[in-house]
């Protein structure tokens, strides 16, 4: 085999950091090539090293692609080359269509005007060797994360790819769209298009990969080789952590109480079809000290219920009751909704949990800032302390408490929203996909926070679309589909059969 | 996982103080500029920049933008603009006179009834861009049409004048001295350096504060540096002023609106909150901050400010002119924008925007004093404004 891509001796610092120092990486042709590390190891960083989103100069060391020294200046040179990537978080624009999303900057046309009719028919060959069944003049909009995430292959499908960079492409889609993903890669691979893929699900890396580098600090620790040598799941995690874990999951003695909170009849609208209902006459109770998992396929209506029971966040003609401790209580804005001790951890961290441009520091006490202020006056010193606790609480990798979040890697921003809640003392906390992008070791660290917040009592609602994790952490499941509860599951009887059977009896994810 | 947190942020040696400027360029950047446009204005003027008699007319010239800059910077930080203020204060200007010079209205009286009828201008136009989501460049907007023609109605096309004596001298008076030392204003002299002997234990106080959790982000070079710099300036500056008619009434209003809304910026929930809602309002209202009726507030303030600046503007004249705010509120924008605040929201402070004005405000005299027309003087304040946001974004995309 000859190798597509070496990188060698790479080396990048930013101020107060060393991301990569002298990194090295191999990809053979035709490969899949898995790249795996602790959140902040630098695996975002070194791809984008290799894309030229980094220019040729701002790091160390070389580049060989298809055996010659390259020196990428911009992302347009990499993909001059065949280096596409599809970044952490996906680049389409919402309002146009899949076709004009597939051809921006790249345009079917003569003399600057816009050939339709090649680009729909371009377009369908490419949605058809992605195999997404979805008309090419369809607003991006319209589909769902998963199939989204085809549209960005699609796209780099145009633009004769012959590496592909996908940076956690599965962390925000569920089993179904996953697997559909990673067969695509393999189809890929059987073309001889080579693919980078980064990921913190282990068991989708043992499944497709053939080979696997190892991120950790900024280092290269190893290369495991998938077709010589049986990797387990535990392998890989000694080499990302630096010691082996023996559990996933951490063990709870849960000591559950009376009910703490009951939702009753909550009914949500859609904002702009308000005749759709988006959450259809939901009721559920939480008790003191419980973990309550909230299961369902992308799209099934958990988040647009979370957001509409935290203040009316979300949605239009909102109906129903929220009880805290048997009394009816007023969560119909997001300042009473946390009074009452009622707090939601968002799934989407760039758009509603961070204040990108502001460090560690100003984000942690967002939510309770009266909490470090005399009166008005905030006090810089607890401010500092409270920002410093949680930054080692959670382990957030970072040059200090004055890092903008903006700069942080995706898993550590995460981190940085939870610390923020876990700050507004919650008795109520909705956790929405709170492991997204996290890897092993600190999802280990959440869901043992998870369970001490239990254990002093707190009530938890956990939504997630990763069922291991349901099933490891909750004391009781319901499941959700097309806007309604369609089950319920204390975790004895609960197993991923039979809450994809509910789902399935109900009929089609909305 | 503590370990992880240890082992993970290696500081990269002496780079750290490479870096640490690359990431506050702005600041001082703007610092180093402003010196070196007075630099060369000094040299490029004979001299006559520095001279006392022109440091107290650069202030006097240039209190009513500082003011306003001071509003506008807290609505830029919060995502808006505000282009209504030229007329707001022209209008308030005109008020003024109607109250005082045709009612004969008591100055007390009259500054406050003006003020309130402020403070209510820009809540109205607030109302509509907080809580009808208007975008604030459109209320704005037709806010600036609206009070230039009220204004003309106001005056009926004349100038209103002469204003009481004791309303000008907030404008053009001067604060009192304790003893008479020939060519010395002694009490601005030592309010000067107690402002400066202030100005450098309050950070002297903050950075100890600051160690005792830790290396502080700034290396003590700069630190050192910046107080040197700022207390020097402050202590030059009133001395020029104090060996001419010592300092001027505004000057001593401004320094309380600049202090206060430093404060009020940076130390107090408000502030905070109105920087995250700038920064990402989404994010901030889902952390429960009422965005809606801070971005009422920023407005409400930036009426009230617009009036006493349309105050102290009217009592400098002597009159209420229809001429009088007309393209104000772009010199105030580009102050901001050159202090370094962002147009997209979340990023700037107040004594950036001070800062700018200055800048603005030296370049409009120097040139003056050099015999460089109107023409040529709009040409170049322009280029600066462009240049200073061109570093902006050039600076933004290295530390990326
Ligand atoms: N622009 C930047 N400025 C300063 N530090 C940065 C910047 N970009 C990344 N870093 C730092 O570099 C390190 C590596 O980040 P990177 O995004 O590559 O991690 P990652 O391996 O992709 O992590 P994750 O799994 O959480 O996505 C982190 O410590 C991060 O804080
Ligand atoms: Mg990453």
């Amino acid at each position: 085999m000859t190798s597509i891509l070496e990188m060698r001796g790479i080396t990048k610092s930013f101020p107060g950091v060393n991301a990569l120092e002298n990194v090295n990486l191999k990809v053979e042709a035709g490969e899949i090539h898995a790249l795996v590390g602790e959140n902040g190891a630098g695996k975002s960083t070194l791809m984008k090293v290799l894309s030229g989103v980094y220019p040729s100069g701002d790091y160390e060391g070389e580049i060989l692609f298809e055996g010659e020294e390259r020196h990428f200046h911009s992302i347009s040179d990499s993909e001059k080359c065949g280096i596409v990537i599809i970044h952490q978080e996906l680049a389409l624009v919402p309002l146009l269509s899949i076709a004009e999303n597939i051809f921006l900057g790249n345009e079917r046309a003569s003399n600057g005007v816009i050939d339709w009719s090649e680009t729909y028919r371009r377009t369908e060959e490419l949605l058809k060797r992605v195999s997404l069944k979805e008309s090419p003049r369809t607003r991006v909009t319209h589909l769902g994360l998963g199939k989204q995430q085809l549209v960005e292959i699609a796209k780099a499908l145009s633009k004769e790819v012959k590496l592909l960079i996908l940076d956690e492409p599965t962390s925000s889609l569920n089993e179904t769209d996953s697997q559909a993903l990673l067969k695509l890669l393999v189809e890929l691979r059987s073309k001889g298009i080579s693919s980078i893929l980064i990921s913190h699900k282990l068991n989708e890396i043992s499944q497709v990969a053939d080979r696997i580098t190892v991120l950790r600090d900024g280092h290269t620790v190893s290369t495991l080789d998938c077709h010589t040598q049986q990797i387990s799941e535990a392998d890989i995690v000694r080499d990302m952590v630096g010691r082996s874990l023996k559990d996933r999951f951490p063990h709870g003695d849960p000591k559950i109480g009376e009910v703490m909170f009951e939702v009753r009849n909550w009914t949500a609208h859609h904002p702009i079809h308000s005749e759709r209902k988006v959450v259809d006459d939901v009721s559920f109770n939480v008790r003191a000290g419980e973990v309550v998992g909230i299961a369902g396929l992308m799209g099934a209506g958990r988040t647009e219920l979370a957001m509409s029971l935290f203040g009316k966040s979300y949605g239009d003609r909102i109906s129903g009751e929220v009880l805290l401790n048997g009394q009816p209580v007023d969560t119909s804005s997001v300042p009473r909704a946390i009074a009452n001790r009622i707090c939601y951890a968002t799934e989407d961290r760039k758009t509603y949990g961070l204040v990108l441009d502001q460090p560690i520091r100003d984000n942690v006490p967002l939510a309770n800032l009266n909490g470090i202020a005399n009166g008005l006056v905030v006090d810089n010193q607890k401010e500092r302390e409270v920002a410093e606790r949680y930054r080692k609480l959670m382990a957030i990798k970072s040059s200090g408490i004055g890092q903008k979040t903006v700069n942080l890697s995706g898993g550590n921003q995460q981190k940085v929203v939870l610390s923020k809640w876990l700050y507004a003392e919650p008795e109520v906390l909705i956790l929405d996909e709170p492991t997204r992008g996290i890897d092993v070791g600190a999802k280990y660290e959440i869901y043992s926070i998870i369970n001490e917040l239990a254990a002093q009592g707190k009530a938890i609602v956990l939504i997630s679309s990763e069922m291991p994790e349901l099933l490891g952490t909750c004391d009781r499941i319901y499941v959700m589909n097309a806007g309604r509860f369609v089950g319920e599951l204390p975790i004895a009887e609960a197993s991923q059969e039979k809450i994809m059977s509910m789902i399935l009896k109900t009929g089609k994810a909305a | 996982m503590t370990d992880a947190t240890q082992s993970s942020a290696r500081p990269a040696g002496n780079s750290a103080f490479v870096g640490y400027l690359r990431t506050h360029m702005r600041e001082y950047g703007i610092l180093f500029a402003l010196i070196a446009i007075m630099a060369f204005f000094q040299v490029a003027t004979g001299g006559i920049l520095l001279r006392p008699v022109n440091v107290t007319n650069l202030v006097l010239q240039n209190s009513y933008i500082i003011i306003m800059a001071v509003g506008m910077l807290l609505v830029i930080v919060a995502g808006h603009i505000d282009l209504s203020v030229g007329s707001v204060m022209g209008f308030i200007g005109a008020l003024s006179a109607v109250l005082m010079v045709q009612f004969g209205l008591p100055f007390p009286v009259a500054a406050i009834v003006c003020l309130l009828v402020g403070a209510a201008i820009g809540a109205i136009q607030g109302y509509w861009i907080a809580y009808w989501k208007i975008p604030s460049f459109i209320v704005t907007l037709a806010g600036m049409l609206v009070f230039k023609g009220l204004m003309m109605v106001l005056l009926k096309g004349q100038s209103i004048g002469p204003f009481p004596n004791e309303f000008r001298l907030i404008a053009s008076g001067f604060i009192p001295d304790i003893a008479a030392i020939e060519g010395l204003h002694l009490l601005s002299l030592l309010l000067g350096i107690a402002a400066a002997v202030v100005l450098v234990y309050l950070s002297l106080r903050s950075r100890a504060k600051e160690a005792k959790h830790g290396t502080p982000d700034e290396p003590y070079a700069f630190f050192a540096g910046r107080n040197v710099l700022i207390a020097g300036a402050v202590v030059a500056l009133v001395y020029l002023l104090a060996t001419s008619r010592g300092l001027p009434n505004v000057l001593i209003i401004m320094a309380v609106l600049i202090a206060g809304y430093s404060f009020v910026a940076k130390q107090t929930t408000i502030g905070r909150r109105i920087y995250a809602v700038g920064g990402n309002q989404k994010a901030a209202k889902l952390s429960g901050i009422n965005s809606e009726r801070l971005t009422f507030l920023v407005f409400a303030n930036m009426g009230m400010l617009a009036a006493l600046a349309g105050l102290v503007f009217a009592a400098r004249l002597n009159m209420a002119t229809p001429k009088a705010g007309e393209t104000f509120e772009l010199d105030v924008i580009a102050a901001v924008f050159i202090g370094g605040a962002s147009m997209a929201g979340g990023v700037g402070t107040i004594v950036g925007a001070v800062i700018g004005a200055f800048i603005m405000g030296v370049m409009n005299n120097g040139m003056s004093l050099m015999g460089i027309g109107i023409d040529w003087q709009q040409m170049i304040k322009g280029l600066v404004l462009l240049a200073a946001v061109i570093f902006d974004v050039y600076n933004k995309n290295k530390a990326a």
